[in-house]
């Protein structure tokens, strides 16, 4: 079951691939220590990253909160799954030195707590001196294994053209709601490397929610309850629609369903198939019950815990998978639909980019002359950039407001 | 609170008719009516759990309470029916605060009654909660409920309700509303949720569940700092059960007497005599105890033998221990005093009864106190509550309620209250 990384024989080899393979430049495909370090020497995106984290806290204005970054938990996967947990750093250097002196295989990214993580066993566990999380990016993790009983292709870790559109829809449905029904605007997709998709919310709001509100939108985007059967565990009850679940159906699901699952999935090509969802249709009406089935196949099956909780650590954007080589890159919502996994740059292929170009000192031309290049601008452009505006519009108003509430306090 | 004979002064009314106990009422309270009330409430709070543990749907929980409240505290002023429930819940929260346990009952049954109380509320009276609450949503606008009125009626129907009931909705940042967000019962836009009066319900119902949570800790740590541990080890329960005999009296005055009556005892060992309030008053209080028709008589002529021999007892005195045992006369079966009727009485001179914390002495309450082990911090809080007229009563209402009412857990109760002055109710 496991894919042995260091083969190329599991993975689609198209013609580029083809000749880059034969190129005098290019890299075998792999994924090693040795790979890594010229990664995280030339080409991982340090600033950004950083810049992102930072939510404005790094600039100048009075208004920021130069201990912020510093509270932020990271932890490092080690060659030999060695595990370092609450790694904190001031700065963008500090986290570049220390990624690239400890190469990890897998960096995660934790909360931000009520202090340095570093300095937590100084603090107590209840009382007024706690350490806590106090921010988190909304997150959720969508991982295709959990649809293993509705898609016939693939299993397991596997993902291909076929099934990989259950991703699609999961990204244009919560995409949607994350910014119709709850007013978020600063969401990262990023393709986790394998089999799933990563999404970061970093409203201010979103990161300031509770672990009762994080449930709540859990559940609120939960249809699918889990266990052996799928299609009896979807369950819609009511006589219509939340109009959540409706317009979703209406604008995704159905048409995906009609046009792409019920030929690519062959969803009838089997007895077994079909008494599935012959099942289903004895125990209901049949509009409802077309509803189900199309929910079933097609809705969206979140991981709960990753959501629900603060202190859940998730993996960082532009990692690499050590299974795949593939990098986390981000996904651009509006164009989801031409998102291609096998498309996704490995660390071999990047590294055989930067033979072919010859090496320079300048690690920003370093990124534009790979493939990497296009996935940093969309992350700058798309998210960082409107994103840093809204930060920095917040932390002003936010410290004009202290400003003039003191001076009200002092006046009589 | 005062007990006094006085007429009631009527508590300050609530916004509509449902108090939300957030301070500590400044009432006048007769002195059965604390004990009483608290238990017809007690009865209100324990029907609501049976409902509960027989997982009664909402809609019969909400009969259920109704019943239960029309039956054990309403009363046909609206006025006295306010005055009662505030003062029940302020007598109950210092009984149960004791305990996480206690707490936890207590916060979850109050909570229930709530829930129920304000659903049957008018939408005015609704309205003017929310406000108290501080839950400061304004109604929707006619223009923006047009806008969303489809929605808002298909979000409706897929929760089962029938459209056009709801008119009156609330704009409410998502964040304040996790429970209906999860169970999608609302209308999501640009993170406000369109809340419908009735789903408010759920809104103020905790927040008032909030509120008590933190005023029942706050009791608890008052109480906890008055009432020192040595306290509790030192006095024990009252023996209840089992009746009192003759060799146990005197045990029994150290262990579990009130002062009154065990100034009573040291007296009337001292003088081998007690006037005709004494003999009332402690007299009856033995009865109550269990103390036998025999041994009551046998108990005094020891005493009075001593001064005026066995014979003038029996001719002047016997009589009214036969009449309070209901073998004389009209044959009542008298029973004991009430702290009431205790701290109205006028002692005059020589004699012993009546209530120690009223009548007597600065100097002699002291000394009182002093010899039955009460002193330091302890003693001055008990001055202090004298000097500001507030007697001894919850002691009796533990009393009662264990007693009468099966409560276990209030038993440890009762010896911690004994012999401490009167809480003021303001906890």
């Amino acid at each position: 079951m496991v894919r042995d990384d260091e083969q190329v024989d599991s993975m689609e080899i198209d013609e580029k691939k083809q000749q880059q393979l034969e190129a005098p430049t290019a890299v075998p495909e792999g994924f090693n220590t040795d790979y890594l370090r010229v990664y995280y020497g030339k080409l991982f995106p340090y600033g950004d990253f950083f810049k992102w984290l930072c939510y404005g806290n790094d600039g100048k204005h009075p208004g920021c909160d130069q201990s912020y970054v510093g509270r932020r938990e990271f932890s490092f996967t080690l060659e030999n799954d060695i595990y370092l947990r609450f790694q904190s750093f001031d700065s963008a250097t500090e986290l570049e030195s220390s990624i690239k002196e400890k190469c990890p295989f897998k960096i995660d990214i934790g909360p931000v707590y009520s202090v340095d993580p570093s300095k937590r066993h100084a603090y107590a566990q209840s009382g007024n001196n706690v350490f806590v999380p106090v921010e988190r990016e909304l997150i959720f993790d969508i991982d295709i294994s959990d649809y293993d009983d509705v898609r016939y292709c693939c299993s397991g870790a596997d993902v291909c053209l076929d099934c990989w559109p259950l991703m699609t829809i999961a990204i244009k449905i919560l995409n949607t709601s994350l910014r119709d029904d709850f007013g978020f605007s600063h969401i990262l997709w990023v393709y986790s490397g394998r089999r799933g998709v990563h999404c970061w919310v970093c409203d201010s709001r979103a990161r300031k929610l509770s672990n009762e509100q994080r449930a709540a939108i859990a559940d609120y985007f939960r249809v699918y309850k889990g266990g052996e059967n799928a299609l009896k565990k979807v369950s819609l009850a009511g006589p219509v629609l939340h109009p959540f679940l409706a317009q979703s159906y209406m604008d995704v699901l159905k048409t995906f369903f009609e046009d792409r699952l019920l030929l690519s999935q062959q969803l009838f090509s089997s007895e077994e198939r079909c008494q599935k969802i012959l099942d289903l249709i004895l125990m209901k009406g049949l509009r409802r019950c077309v509803e189900e089935i199309v929910f079933s196949y097609t809705y969206p099956r979140l991981d709960m815990e990753v959501s629900k909780h603060m202190n859940h650590l998730l993996k960082a954007p532009f990692c690499i998978h050590p299974k795949t080589g593939r990098v986390c890159v981000p996904i651009d919502p509006s164009n989801c639909d031409d998102f291609d996994p096998a498309a996704v740059p490995t660390l071999s292929q990047l590294l055989g980019e930067l033979n072919a170009t010859g090496f320079q000192s300048d690690s920003d031309n370093s990124l534009e002359r790979t493939s990497l290049g296009k996935s940093i601008s969309f992350f700058r452009t798309s998210f960082l950039h409107p994103l840093l505006k809204a930060c920095k519009e917040e932390l002003e108003s936010a410290y004009n407001a202290k400003l003039q509430q003191s001076k009200n306090s002092l006046n009589w | 609170m005062e007990i006094v004979r006085s007429p009631r002064q009527v508590a300050a009314a609530g916004a509509g008719g449902l108090p939300i106990y957030k301070t500590a009422p400044q009432l006048e309270v007769r002195l059965e009516e604390f004990e009483l009330f608290a238990i017809d409430r007690l009865r209100v709070l324990k029907g609501i759990s049976d409902g509960l543990s027989r997982g009664k749907r909402p809609e019969e929980m909400e009969k259920l309470a109704s019943e239960l409240w029309k039956t054990h505290m309403r009363h046909q002023d609206p006025a006295e029916t306010l005055n009662k429930d505030i003062i029940s819940h302020f007598v109950l929260r210092l009984v149960y605060c004791r305990t996480e346990e206690l707490r936890k009952w207590f916060l979850s049954m109050e909570t229930t009654l709530f829930r129920y109380r304000f659903r049957l509320e008018s939408l005015e009276s609704q309205r003017m909660l929310m406000t108290e609450f501080q839950l400061p949503y304004k109604a929707l606008p006619h223009s923006e409920f047009e806008a969303v009125k489809d929605k808002l009626s298909q979000v409706a129907r897929s929760i089962g309700q029938s459209t056009n009931v709801e008119h009156v909705f609330f704009k409410v940042p998502f964040e304040e509303v996790p429970d209906l967000v999860a169970s999608r019962r609302v209308f999501l836009s640009k993170g406000y949720a369109y809340v419908a009066m009735s789903q408010l319900v759920s809104l103020v119902v905790t927040q008032f569940r909030c509120n008590i949570s933190k005023a029942l800790a706050l009791t608890n740590r008052k109480w906890t700092a008055i009432i020192k541990e040595q306290e509790k080890d030192r006095l024990t329960p009252p023996k209840d059960a089992v009746d009192i005999s003759l060799k146990d009296i005197d045990q029994l005055a150290k262990s579990s007497f009130p002062l009154c009556m065990r100034h009573m005892l040291d007296k009337l060992r001292e003088n081998h005599h007690l006037k005709h309030g004494g003999r009332m008053q402690f007299g009856l209080f033995l009865k109550g105890a269990g103390l036998k028709f025999e041994d009551a008589l046998a108990f005094w002529r020891v005493e009075f033998s001593q001064k005026i021999g066995p014979e003038r007892f029996d001719k002047e005195y016997a009589y009214t221990i036969r009449h309070n045992y209901g073998k004389e006369g009209k044959r009542t079966d008298y029973t004991p005093y009430s702290c009431q009727k205790i701290i109205s009485a006028t002692p005059g001179v020589g004699d012993h009864h009546g209530c120690p914390f009223r009548h007597f002495g600065e100097e002699n309450l002291r000394a009182a106190l002093n010899k039955m082990g009460v002193g330091g911090h302890a003693l001055e809080e008990i001055m202090d509550k004298v000097k500001n007229r507030h007697y001894q009563v919850l002691y009796f209402i533990a009393i009662g309620l264990t007693k009468q009412y099966d409560i276990p857990e209030l038993t440890g109760l009762c010896g911690i209250m004994k012999y401490t002055a009167s809480l003021h109710i303001n906890l």
